[in-house]
């Protein structure tokens, strides 16, 4: 097909190249030039995604290394036995510890003390971050406090924890509570100062309250944010637990892993460990499955 | 005869640092219940600024701005606003994000469903009613923030440069759709917008803003027929009206930024 043309004034012009060296750039030297990049590498480009073999297989051998590492040092005994047991003697001490059901009765006195502590922390830290996110004033009367607290090491509270609180429970819930309250409440309110104003200043032209802004403007929002925080801060919240623990238990995690120390059942410590780490991972995924299904509207 | 909206003496200051600067200069500004007018001016006239006073988003510094004879003092949804993009609620649905305003006011479900639904028919937007936003191309994102606003049944439509985000193709088809959905509402429009072809094409008047301070400097009446379609954008009525209010910016934006060449 002929391309069809119109033929305007300046037709001579545009076939024209310009050759001349532009007034003003007679001397310059020419441009140097970079070798091309090679092509990169599939596995490694920056930001790009990978096949789905090369994911799984990358994920399975992150496991697989570490393990077949500690099958190979318990094995070639360069290790001593009493301090890094093979896989087999801390599998059957494991099973060993949920026969009895001592590692059941641990497991859920220790998720009872997240629940309580972190659950309160959660409780108080998610409206205060709102307030603290949505109002300067908030954030001008508590980010100088709130900043300040969370840099006081949570395990430095224990001591005075217990002259306040005692030795029982109290104490081991409050020292969660302090440990991961003020991250929460600043990454909320981090959260909330996300809503664009724009979104905010149009629901005002619908007709609604400031209160009605909040609860069906920056709440709704942010939701799936406020769940990343907490999920970021119940892995903190797993953590010191653990710590809280150490120190005069009857019953926990924590407190089997200092009692297997006592008679030096390394195979039981980790045993422990490795039941810690499943369940935090366990949370660590139901939290993200419910932000998926709360936040299916951002991605 | 009075407006549904007025402006007088309308003066805007900024704060910056310790200087004061003047965005808007004693503008007065008419607009009669039903009429489609349009605001252009070069950026730096303080055009959205004048739309965020009139929605009551942002206070004036001098002079009276009033809705049927009443002084605004904040927003309300009398006035809606549509804004250039991304103000949609990204967890609603369509059909959630045009009840948006009406699920704050004293109705029955079936009620409210009626009005919902009649304005997505009106936007053509009834099959797309359970989609979420992020899956609507940036045209269809309009139509739904302007059915959100008019479900509201605002005095004023305010139109803060709704099309500028759009290609040219979908812009276009979007001009010939708020003409349409003008002409079936009835509303009165006020649109902010830096085409000047589009401000010809769909006010029945043109409001033209110099810039530092933003001023006004002219009102052009469109007298084009009320039924308009895109060709009209080539009959010379359309043509010539278009480059006097360019020319008007034109010449206005020379004299202000090169003050040396004014003189010449």
């Amino acid at each position: 097909m002929k391309p069809l043309a119109v033929q305007g004034d300046a037709g001579a012009d545009t076939t024209r190249r310009r050759v001349n060296i532009p007034q003003g750039r007679q001397g310059w030297p020419p441009l140097p030039r970079r070798a091309r990049p090679g092509r990169t590498r599939s596995l490694l480009a920056i930001r790009t995604p990978i096949p789905r073999a090369a994911r799984w297989t990358l994920t399975i051998l992150s496991l697989a290394l570490p393990l077949l590492a500690w099958i190979a040092l318990s094995a070639s005994e360069v290790v001593s036995a009493s301090f890094l047991p093979s896989p087999q003697a801390v599998l059957s001490a494991g099973f060993e510890m949920a026969r009895s059901g001592e590692l059941l009765s641990d497991l859920a006195a220790t998720a009872q003390r997240v629940l309580l502590g972190f659950g309160l922390a959660v409780l108080i830290s998610v409206p205060l971050g709102i307030f603290m996110g949505a109002f300067p004033a908030g954030q001008a009367v508590l980010e100088p406090v709130i900043g300040l607290l969370r840099y006081l090491p949570a395990s430095a509270f224990i001591p005075l924890l217990i002259i306040w609180l005692g030795l029982g429970e109290p104490s081991k819930v409050a020292l969660l509570f302090v440990g991961t309250v003020f991250f929460n409440t600043l990454m909320t309110a981090d959260v909330v100062r996300t809503v664009p104003r724009s979104l905010i200043d149009v629901s005002y032209t619908l007709g609604a309250y400031r209160n009605e802004v909040l609860r069906k403007v920056v709440v709704p929002h942010s939701l799936p944010g406020i769940i990343d925080a907490v999920r970021v801060n119940a892995a903190a919240a797993w953590n010191f637990v653990v710590v809280a623990e150490l120190v005069n238990s009857t019953a926990g995690l924590g407190y089997r892993i200092v009692r297997a120390q006592r008679f030096l059942q390394t195979d039981r410590i980790f045993a422990v460990l490795v039941v810690i780490g499943v369940a935090g991972v366990a949370i660590d995924v139901a939290l993200r499955l419910l932000r998926s299904r709360v936040g299916r509207w951002a991605t | 005869m009075t407006g549904v909206l007025e402006l007088r003496g309308v003066t805007k200051d900024y704060n910056v640092r310790d200087r004061t600067v003047r965005a808007i200069d004693d503008l007065d500004l008419r607009l009669s219940r039903g009429e489609f007018v349009c605001v252009v001016g070069a950026s730096g006239s303080g055009k959205s600024t004048l739309l965020s006073m009139i929605a009551g988003l942002t206070r004036v510094s001098g002079g009276e701005i009033t809705l049927d004879g009443e002084p605004v003092t904040g927003p309300g949804p009398d006035r809606g606003l549509v804004p250039q993009a991304g103000t949609l609620y990204p967890w609603r649905t369509v059909e959630r994000n045009v009840a948006f305003g009406l699920e704050l006011l004293p109705l029955d479900d079936g009620e409210r469903a009626r009005r919902v639904d009649w304005y997505l028919a009106e936007t053509g937007l009834s099959g797309l009613r359970r989609s979420l936003p992020r899956q609507l191309s940036g045209g269809q994102q309009q139509r739904v923030a302007i059915a959100r606003a008019l479900a509201c049944e605002p005095e004023v439509l305010l139109l803060d440069e709704p099309l500028g985000a759009l290609d040219v193709q979908t812009k276009e088809d979007m001009q010939v759709f708020i003409r349409q959905v003008w002409k079936d509402t009835g509303a009165t429009v006020l649109m902010v917008t830096h085409d000047v072809e589009e401000a010809v094409f769909l006010g029945e008047r043109v409001v033209v803003l110099a810039s530092d301070p933003g001023r006004m400097i002219a009102e052009v009446a469109v007298e084009l027929p009320t039924d308009r379609d895109l060709a009209i954008k080539r009959v010379p009525t359309f043509l010539s009206l278009r480059a006097l209010i360019e020319d008007l910016i034109r010449s206005e934006r020379r004299s202000a930024t090169v003050p040396g060449e004014a003189t010449a």
